[in-house]
């Protein structure tokens, strides 16, 4: 593995930080049980566009652990690497984007919204349903209504939060050649 | 930080084992109960689990809110399972006994009773260690045997980062968030849910700004302080290793191959009683 910069470090662990305080107090709970409506997610997906796919796995890992350790029902690690399939991917989907040169457009917004929607949909209707069946044998049907419903939220939250997050950061941020010579 | 993880600071043995020593024991503990669905060995490790509270001096008392939202999550589950496919214990045992003379989709059967037996006994085998594990281990103790265990230190330290930056983080959003209600923001269950969510955003919006700046400080302090030049990396948190460290490991790694031998054994993950 690659040497990760001391930034990528920070990130993950501050972005764990925002992960978990937002998960944790912010969580509206939907009538599915374990799944809520978080808009932590959000906020990974643009910790993931912004840092990469290692800090965008690693933090929703770390932060998705902590949320779990702290409620104290036990660690969902199938849900726990679902979180961080999910960052890891995002980070994927947006490694062409240029968030933090101030760059966010249209196309920048349509990127952003068509990658976490298939990260959503993998993670939840994949990889998570696939891992309780694995670990604990539940029934299909019913982990995957859990997975669809948390999926389905998850991309709605996750095209507003996020998306009003990445243009706000994104204009924060000068542009590049936004300086001109004066005459 | 502490009372957010729930740990309870007491003497006792488990207390003093080392925190690499109690996070293996977690992993070898949950890999077993994931494993199995033999009824005798989750039985085993459940009696165990609730046999260790007393040793690691913890009351119910101490665990009963966690205790409660468990159960009903344990409730809710167990309905649902049965909701969903009640001829699950069919599939799985291989036979269908139907009880009560009752018949159709949704009559009980041995099997699927079975079935939700056994699924309520993982609950009962993991959730009590958990439970233990969070009382009984220092948070800031926990990303120094991250490191013990052989995570990468870099990636420890973001655990240990991610620690000490959560109650700051806590205090900064509760700040934000009170100036936002002050200015209007409706973060209540007046507002609808779109709503809600947009100005969930206009709380979130400065409390990222804010921790971009923050990474941008933290990483420049570690840049200058040379974080990363070496190999290795001392704890402060760290403990060395004494004689019960060992046992614990022992037997819990023991578990798991118990747990995979019946595995082996039974043929599946299951143990069938109706063959």
């Amino acid at each position: 593995m690659k040497k990760l910069s001391v930034k990528t470090i920070v990130a993950i662990g501050i972005g764990a930080a925002l992960f978990f305080v937002l998960g944790r107090f912010v969580a509206i709970p939907s009538p599915v049980p374990n799944t809520n409506i978080s808009i932590q997610y959000g906020l990974l997906a643009f910790i993931a566009a912004v840092f990469g796919p290692v800090a965008g796995a690693l933090a929703g890992l770390i932060g998705h652990f902590f949320i779990d350790f702290s409620y104290g029902w036990g660690v969902w690690w199938s849900w726990v690497i679902a979180s961080a399939v999910f960052g890891c991917l995002m980070g994927v989907a947006t490694m062409r984007l240029k968030i933090d040169e101030g760059e966010f457009g249209t196309k920048g917004i349509i990127t952003f919204n068509v990658g976490q929607a298939i990260a959503h949909l993998i993670s939840w209707v994949v990889v998570a349903p696939v891992l309780d069946i694995l670990m604990f044998q539940e029934p299909a049907n019913k982990v995957f209504l859990q997975g669809v419903t948390g999926a389905i939220i998850n991309i709605i939250t996750t095209a507003i939060v996020g998306t009003l997050v990445c243009l706000a950061y994104s204009k924060a941020i000068p542009k590049k050649g936004s300086l001109k010579e004066e005459n | 930080m502490n009372n957010l993880f729930n740990y309870i600071e007491k003497e006792s043995p488990i207390h003093g084992l080392t925190g690499a020593t109690k996070l293996v024991c977690l992993l070898l503990w949950s890999l077993a109960a994931m494993t199995t669905y033999d009824t005798r060995l989750l039985l085993v490790l459940a009696v165990l689990g609730i046999a260790l509270f007393p040793i690691g001096r913890i009351g119910v008392k101490d665990v009963s809110f966690m205790l409660w939202f468990t159960l009903v999550f344990l409730v809710l589950n167990t309905v649902l399972v049965y909701l969903f496919s009640p001829q699950h214990g069919t599939e799985v045992y291989g036979t269908c006994t139907y009880l009560f003379g009752l018949s159709g989709h949704f009559a009980p059967t041995a099997e699927q009773l079975f079935f939700q037996l056994n699924y309520i006994l993982k609950y009962f085998a993991t959730i009590p260690f958990v439970l233990l594990f969070v009382c009984t281990t220092n948070p800031s103790e926990f990303a120094a045997s991250l490191n013990k265990i052989g995570v990468s230190y870099s990636v420890s330290y973001s655990v240990a980062l991610a620690l000490r930056y959560i109650p700051d983080i806590q205090k900064q959003y509760h700040e934000i968030s009170q100036a936002s209600q002050a200015r209007g923001v409706e973060l209540s269950k007046k507002a609808s849910l779109v709503s809600r969510l947009k100005s969930a955003s206009a709380i979130l919006v400065p409390l990222i700004l804010s921790s971009m700046d923050r990474i941008e400080i933290i990483s420049n302090a570690m840049e200058l302080r040379c974080f990363g030049k070496n190999k290795k990396r001392t704890w402060y948190m760290a403990q060395k290793f004494k004689a019960l460290d060992y046992v614990s490991m022992i037997v819990c790694a023991l578990l798991l191959v118990a747990s995979i031998t019946l595995t082996h054994i039974n043929g599946s993950r299951f143990y069938n009683p109706f063959k």
